[in-house]
Order: structure tokens, then sequence, then C-alpha cells
């Protein structure tokens, strides 16, 4: 008797502490993480807006409030509207391209049913090297006395510039930023498409369309949510573009490639004006923040069914 | 790339797909002359321990957020995804800061603090563990099982193919970070591998066949890891993208 009344009590007290247990296994695990996330986003988010209205010298302890001093100054910096409008063209070109590309290939790719592994390997393993090394590699084989030229050359072609031209090379960037993306966008789009019911077209053929129309009107509407996803995606990662830039052309020639982040680089740690940088890197985020919510908004509603 | 690693300082500038003379000689110079073996170990530190913390620590919050009740919640939640809309450019300066302060740079841990939880992998976490059946983790609970076994033994085996993507990820996308690495290193002996290569690069510029041997032992490991796992890493792009 004495021993099933103390197994009773036992099973109550541990019937409790379940419910304890749970609370404290929850805030346990919560307890780092958030720490981490207040301490190493939140915070120094704020902070980055507190520099950002501030004279920001390294060196002196003293770092007076300037109010909007910088971002007057930025707008007047003819480099900054120059990153501007160049950043502008990365995130157009960009865009578009690997839209273009990614689409293209994707659809290529969905008629091939051999090698269909050797097909994605190809495209995949420039997205998982190192952006450092394949900038060199661009780099290298894009000198004027490079494997390129020497081919254009030799087909009867002139020499051209490439990364040392103020005309090509932002574009040249653009492309090999597409190329080292295109095995991303390539699963994107295949991932999409097999999305689209086979009975649409199926239906559609017996209404006699062609594959353009099929394209039109059926792939393209259907694929509205990848096509925005992509695009969205795309945008941030083009608006970010700096690795490549580095790179290749340091920004050059003539400040033809710069990049907002490069030139946040350059303005925080070479010329140790965080102030300035900080107010550009606020910039930044809003320039982010408003092309993500119009393309989310806009890219949404266009083809809606 | 890989061709021209192989070929002797003669041969550089020539359009031959294989080299008349193959050497190992840049790879012998890279890796003996050079910092490289200790950029390499670098990387790879930094990329693992990155790499096991966000899958700890992503897992546990994603399980937790998904299958317990508690107060609180949904605006944790919120906070930890409105994290995301934060550009790294935007925090670089402040984290700088604070390293110096701190005595961070020239760390691993001054390389590493950044990444060592990923809010976008919480998410994508929660969403794989929702879909494990409440029954199940109730039936280890009467088992007698505590919290953090059930959580280990039952939950985390229901989601490894979501982890494995998120590993892969993790791994690769710290393999190669670069702006924040080359930031907070100031030595040579502390860079990884794609910083040393953008310096030695920037430094070395008529040693081509050096560089492209150098390239080469950057990409080696992110090859093998995609053939090994090719499957799950474009299943992970499939799931963390479309999810």
């Amino acid at each position: 008797m004495a021993s099933k009344n103390h197994s009773i009590v036992k099973k109550k007290t541990a019937r409790f502490t379940l419910k304890q247990q749970k609370y404290i296994f929850v805030y346990t695990c919560l307890l780092i993480p958030l720490l981490f996330f207040i301490s190493i986003r939140f915070l120094p988010t704020l902070y980055t807006f507190n520099i950002g209205f501030r004279e920001w010298d390294i060196l002196s302890e003293d770092k007076p409030f300037v109010g909007m001093d910088n971002y007057v100054t930025l707008f007047k910096d003819e480099v900054f509207r120059k990153s501007l409008v160049n950043t502008f063209i990365y995130v157009v070109f960009g865009v578009i391209g690997q839209l273009l590309c990614g689409l293209g290939v994707a659809l290529l790719l969905q008629r091939i049913n051999k090698f269909v592994g050797v097909f994605r390997a190809i495209y995949f393993i420039p997205y998982v090297t190192s952006i450092v090394a394949v900038s060199w590699v661009f780099k290298w084989i894009l000198m004027n006395n490079g494997i390129v030229n020497d081919i254009l050359m030799k087909l009867g072609f002139e020499a051209q510039l490439f990364l040392k031209s103020p005309d090509q090379a932002i574009y040249i960037i653009i492309l090999t930023m597409i190329w080292q993306g295109l095995g991303f966008q390539m699963i994107i789009f295949l991932a999409g498409l097999e999305n689209i019911p086979k009975m649409f077209y199926e239906a559609a053929e017996i209404d006699g369309a062609n594959s353009w129309n099929k394209f039109i009107h059926i792939t393209l509407p259907l694929l509205n949510p990848t096509i925005v996803f992509s695009a969205v995606i795309g945008s941030i990662s083009f608006l970010q573009t700096f690795t490549q830039v580095q790179n290749m052309t340091q920004g050059g020639p003539l400040n033809s490639t710069i990049s907002v982040v490069l030139y946040i680089y350059q303005l925080a740690f070479q010329h140790f004006d965080m102030g300035l940088a900080s107010a550009a890197t606020v910039l930044l985020f809003i320039i982010i923040l408003i092309i993500t919510i119009i393309q989310m908004k806009v890219l949404t509603k266009k083809f809606e069914y | 790339m890989v061709s021209t690693s192989f070929k002797p300082p003669s041969e550089v500038y020539g359009l031959k797909l294989l080299a008349d003379h193959p050497t190992l000689d840049n790879y012998r110079k890279i890796m003996v002359d050079t910092l490289f073996s200790k950029w390499f170990l670098n990387s790879f530190i930094v990329a693992i321990i990155t790499t096991l913390s966000v899958a700890l620590f992503d897992t546990i919050v994603g399980y937790v957020i998904a299958k317990f009740s508690f107060v609180g919640k949904s605006i944790i939640f919120l906070f930890i995804l409105s994290s995301l809309m934060i550009p790294t450019e935007m925090l670089i300066i402040p984290w700088y800061i604070m390293s110096t302060d701190l005595g961070w740079v020239d760390t691993y841990w001054g390389i590493m603090f950044p990444g060592v939880i990923s809010a976008f992998g919480i998410f994508l976490m929660k969403q794989f563990m929702e879909s494990i059946p409440d029954d199940l983790l109730d039936a280890a609970r009467i088992d007698g099982l505590n919290e953090f076994k059930i959580f280990f033994q039952i939950a985390i085996p229901q989601v490894y193919p979501a982890l494995s993507a998120l590993c892969i990820f993790t791994f690769l996308g710290n393999w190669n970070a670069y702006l924040w690495p080359l930031i907070v290193i100031e030595t040579e002996e502390m860079r990884t591998l794609p910083v040393g290569l953008a310096f030695f690069s920037g430094e070395n510029q008529t040693y081509w066949e050096i560089v492209m041997a150098g390239a080469t032992i950057a990409v080696v490991p992110l090859i093998i890891v995609f053939l090994i796992f090719q499957r799950h890493i474009i299943k992970g792009i499939t799931l963390t993208g479309l999810k």
C-alpha cells in the first residue's frame, strides 16, 4: 500500500516537472540565439543610423553630431552618384540577363533527357566556385594579351580593351555575375516549370496552339511566382555587387564600374570616414527595401489570373 | 585555369590547352613559398565551425518555435525574421568597431561571429519541423525521454534532408565569404582562402601560373562537396528557394 502511494506521488511530481521541463527547455534553447540577434544584428543596426549622423573619425575621441550633413555630402559627391548609377545598371542588366538566361537554359534542359547530370554539373560548378577565383580567371583570360584577344585576332577582329575600357568593363562584370549565378537560376526555373500541370499543355495542344502561344499563354503566367522570386533575389544580390568589382577592376577605369558597396568599403576602410560610409549604407538599405516592396507589389499583380 | 596551373612560366601566354612540359612546380611554389596552406586551414576551420554552430542553433530554435507554445513566441519569431531585412553591408561598420574594441580583429571568432546563427536557417528548419507529428514527440515524452533527448533522437532524424541542405549552403557560403573576412583580417597568417587569393593575385599580377594554381586549390574542395552532395544541393535549392 505504501509503495503504491509513493509511486502516485512520484508520478504527480513528474508530470508537474514535465511542463516545467518544457519551459526550461524552450527558454534555454532560445537564450543564446536571442542574445545573438539582439547584439549582432539589432543593436548594430541602430548604431549604424547613429554613426550616419555623426562625423566619425576613427582616431579622435570626439564624434560630433552633424545631423544630415553626411547625407548632403553624399549627394554632392560625384563618385557616390556615379556608384548609384552603376548599381542601377548592375541591377537592371543583371536581373534581366539572369532571368532570360536562367529561363532559356531551363527550357532547353527540360527537353533533354540524356546526360542531365553532366549538364547540371556544367552549369552548377561555377555557382559553387569561389567568386574571387572566378574574378581572377576572367581577368586573366581578358587581358590585353590574353586568350580572348588571341582568339579575336586570329579570327581577324581587333583586340579589345575589355576590363580596361570604361565602356566595356561594367558589362563584362555583369556577364561574369550572370554566368556564375546561372546554375542557381536554372534550378529555380526547372522547379517552377515542373510545378506547371501537364494538362494545360495538353488542352492547348488540342486547341491547336503552337509552342510560342503555349509559352506566352501558359508557361509565362504560371511561372510568375518563380519569376518574382528570382527577380527579387537577383536584384538584392546585384545591389550588393562587390567582390567581382573589387577583384576585377577595383571600381575603375575612371570609376566606370564602382558599385555602392565598393564605395562604402573604400569610404570606411580606406578613408576611414565611418560617418559618411554609414550614411551610405543607410541609403543602400532604404533602396533595397523600396525595390523589394515595389517588385513584390507590381510583379505579383501583373499576370494574376 | 586548371591547365594553366600546370604550365611552366614560359608557356603561360599560349592558346594551347595542354602544356608541352606540364609541371607541378606552381603547386610546390604556392604551398611552400606562400602561406597558402595556412589560408586553406583557416578557411576550413572557419567554415566547419560555423556550419556546426548554424546546424545546432538553427535546428533547435526552429524546433522550439514549430513545436512549443510559450509566451512571446510570435514576437520572437517575427524579430528573428525581421533581421533578414537588414543587409550585411549595413552592419559591417558597427561590427568592425565592436571587433576592434573587444580585440576580435584577426581571430577566428572575429571572422566567424556574424554567421554563427542564421535567421534564414531558423525559418527553413521551422518549416520542416512543423511537419513532424506531435504524437511522435508525445509518445517519446511518455516513454520518459527528456526534452533534449527528444530533440536529438526523435526530431533531428526527421529533418535530415533539410538539415543537410542547410549545412552544405552554410559551408559553401563561409568557404567563399569575402567582404567581412577582408575587413576583420589584418595579418597574412589569418587570411582565409578568398582573402589570401585576392591579395596574392593583386600583389603578384605577373605570376599568373601561380595565381591559377591557387585558384584551382580554392575550388577543389567545393567541387568535391558538389560531386558528393549533388542531389542534396539541387534539392536544397528547390527546398530553400520555393518553400
